[in-house]
């Protein structure tokens, strides 16, 4: 019964997530956009593992390790990018960028 | 009962998030996010998911967040300067996609589950009562899921080696 609410919580909280990568520039506040994603995934796992056993709960923990490896490598990947171009904002990093 | 607190969670996820995503400040930006997590975990254990709920609490909003934090304040990235949310077109445009998106998401969302495939109620919650909360999370994680178990622990090792790698200056 609580499915209903959670998918709809779930598919709000990413649709947020996203929006949030599109519109800004800081690369720690997209990363950290990116955590709300998987976060609205893990609702929608918890919330179908209710309904069609534990091993959505199971999969939630695996997306729990992925994220905590992401976010250390990603994390480290800013903090060498800050040391080179002294900012984190992605409007500096156009090295690809014609003229 | 149960889906009142779940709706007001829902919303309290909802409305943090929201102040994640347009708050100036990377500092006030996370500590928003931290609430859309804590929230989050009150709705796992209402979904009968305790243990991932108190796992969402010690790694997420405990773990990760503080390292976020961490490297906020070690960039001094807290101080007041120019806003990084792009300008009336850029918004514009990611307005129209997350909508878009959102469309799409709650149409899938909307389609029923089949019943075949569906558990009676209340099969998680009898399963959680014979082998404990713990248990029932784990047992099918050592044996079933074994195999990704072990590549999830190699994929730690991996990101542990690669974040020292790049943070440090001279090897």
């Amino acid at each position: 019964m609580l499915l209903t609410p959670a998918l709809a919580i779930s598919a709000v909280l990413f649709t947020l997530g996203v929006a949030g990568v599109l519109f800004r520039r800081n690369a720690i506040v997209i990363f950290m956009c990116v955590e709300l994603m998987l976060n609205a995934v893990n609702l929608t796992f918890v919330a179908l593992a209710q309904q069609l056993g534990v091993g959505g709960q199971v999969f939630v923990f695996f997306v729990m390790a992925v994220a905590a490896a992401e976010a250390a490598v990603g994390l480290a990947i800013i903090l060498a990018v800050y040391r080179h171009k002294q900012s984190v904002s992605l409007q500096n990093m156009n090295l690809l960028k014609d003229g | 009962m149960i889906l009142t607190f779940f709706w007001i969670f829902g919303v309290i996820a909802m409305g943090s998030a929201l102040l994640c995503i347009t708050r100036k400040n990377p500092v006030a930006s996370a500590l928003w996010l931290v609430v859309t997590l804590f929230a989050l975990a009150a709705m796992f254990v209402l979904l009968d998911a305790q243990f991932i709920a108190v796992l969402q609490v010690l790694v997420y909003a405990g773990a990760i967040m503080v390292l976020f934090l961490f490297v906020i304040m070690l960039l001094n990235l807290g101080r007041p300067g120019p806003s990084d949310i792009k300008g009336p077109v850029g918004l514009l445009i990611a307005v129209v996609l997350a909508g878009a998106m959102l469309l799409q998401l709650r149409t899938v969302s909307d389609s029923p589950l089949p019943e075949a495939v569906r558990l009676p109620a209340g099969t998680l919650a009898a399963i959680q009562q014979q082998q404990g909360i713990v248990g029932s999370v784990a047992s099918p994680l050592f044996e079933t899921y074994l195999i990704p178990f072990e590549i999830a622990s190699v994929l730690l090792l991996a990101a542990i080696v690669g974040a020292v790698v790049l943070a440090k200056r001279k090897l």
